[in-house]
């Protein structure tokens, strides 16, 4: 991998949505009528009209956040990835999305305290996962320590509250990832890998696949719909990742994904 | 619902006759206006002073566009609700005409639309690259030391739309709010 690699992925993310997105959006605007089946038009010609023209689909090209799993050359792909950023935002290019959150300065360079944001995991995957995540969905994102004794059903309750209180600013149809256990920031992170996870892939856990079919089954009864103009479609799925976590605790992360979900894979070789 | 071309200078008359459920693509010009320059507007009429452009009868646009080489790439809306606090205060003062975002707004927001007569629409979220198509050019940019997503940029725009109006100057809101 170099640095190119990293700045043609990156202008890929933003400028094609991955097939599977692109296809529930397709069976998404034949579910709905009127204004809301504009808007999914609307929607789809956006996405033909980046494909085509090499333009980033949305404006708020987001934050990029990367999840690095491999076993070694830590220090050298985060320097591949910084010097990424700053080419892509100039090629692609990216909005200048990163300021100084107490002064609100923007440096023009989407980079800054604590940036890019990289989760290092070792693992022997050998692989970098990108992720762009705009605000509108990212604000009405939620975390909730629960009672361990909310159980299951304190954990549906809060994802289907979120997703109400969310309403139609995060962009609807919208892709729910929730994450489950671990600790605090780890539920959070969970949440966010979920959405990494191909829309029509089955979760390897039966129970939780039925809890995601069950989710988004609910979900969609809310009537939201496209932009919240109403409708069939308020999400496109519901993605759970988890892991284990203190006795006397339940972390649980909902993290609101917009429409345009903007992920592409480099495998290391 | 009725589907129409208008130039983006209305007066209080032209805006009273928008419904919820309208469909309008503007010719003109529009004036990106998010967070900043919402705050900072209000800051400077408070303060006695005068804003450098002039918004009566104007359509202002929840935006921060993507711009590379003074040429809008991508320009959809963002979250208009991020704005509540400030837009029944920017309607009154400056009498602008419409707001095109997404998301919708809230009560007094509402409230400033059916006082002063004033629509809100909505451009479909995230269709950035479809919303630039329609953009001409920059016809001036006013604050730009608040950063590129935050600057008011004045753009020429030609059948500029789908923008809904999804909160009228009757009270009428459209969909789920």
């Amino acid at each position: 991998m170099n640095v190119e690699d990293i700045v043609e992925a990156i202008r890929a993310l933003e400028c094609d949505l991955p097939k599977d997105v692109e296809n529930k959006l397709l069976l998404a605007k034949e579910k709905e009528e009127g204004l809301s089946r504009m808007i999914m038009e609307a929607i789809l010609e956006n996405v033909k009209y980046a494909r085509e023209n090499k333009i980033p689909i949305c404006q708020d090209t987001g934050i990029i956040e990367f999840f690095v799993s491999c076993e070694e050359k830590f220090s050298e792909i985060r320097k591949m990835i910084i010097e990424g950023i700053k080419r892509a935002t100039e090629e692609v290019p990216l909005r200048k999305n990163t300021v100084n959150p107490f002064t609100r300065e923007n440096q023009g360079e989407n980079l800054g305290r604590f940036h890019p944001i990289l989760h290092f995991e070792n693992s022997n995957e050998a692989k970098i996962d990108i992720l762009a995540k705009g605000a509108g969905s990212e604000n009405v994102s939620c975390l909730s320590m629960l009672d361990p004794t909310c159980g299951i059903e304190g954990i549906k309750k809060l994802v289907i509250q979120t997703v109400k209180n969310a309403g139609r600013r995060p962009c609807p149809p919208i892709v729910v990832g929730v994450g489950v256990g671990g600790t605090m920031e780890k539920a959070i992170y969970f949440a966010k890998r979920a959405l990494l996870r191909e829309l029509n892939s089955k979760n390897p856990d039966l129970n939780l696949r039925e809890l995601e079919e069950e989710l988004l089954k609910e979900i969609n009864k809310l009537g939201i719909g496209p932009m919240g103009f109403g409708g069939k479609t308020t999400a496109l799925g519901v993605l759970i990742e988890w892991g284990h976590c203190h006795t006397a605790s339940l972390p649980v992360a909902v993290n609101i994904q917009c429409w345009a979900l903007r992920r592409r894979t480099i495998i290391l070789r | 619902m009725k589907v129409l071309k208008l130039n983006t200078i209305l007066n209080e008359d032209d805006v009273r006759k928008l419904k919820v459920g309208d469909v309008i693509f503007f010719t003109g010009i529009i004036f990106t206006m998010r967070d900043m320059a919402h705050l900072r507007a209000l800051e400077i009429i408070k303060n006695g002073g005068k804003l450098p452009f002039d918004l009566k009868n104007r359509i202002i646009y929840h935006c921060g566009p993507l711009i590379k080489n003074n040429k809008v790439i991508s320009a959809g809306p963002t979250t208009s609700m991020r704005m509540e606090i400030f837009e029944k205060d920017l309607i009154m003062i400056t009498g602008l005409r419409g707001i095109i975002g997404k998301g919708g707004m809230g009560e007094n927001t509402k409230k400033a639309l059916k006082e002063h007569g004033a629509v809100y629409m909505e451009f479909p979220g995230g269709a950035g690259a479809l919303a630039a198509k329609s953009i001409l050019g920059i016809k001036e940019v006013y604050w730009k030391d608040l950063g590129e997503p935050e600057a008011v940029w004045v753009l020429e725009v030609k059948d500029f739309g789908p923008c809904f109006v999804t909160m009228d100057s009757q009270g009428n809101t459209l969909g789920y709010f």
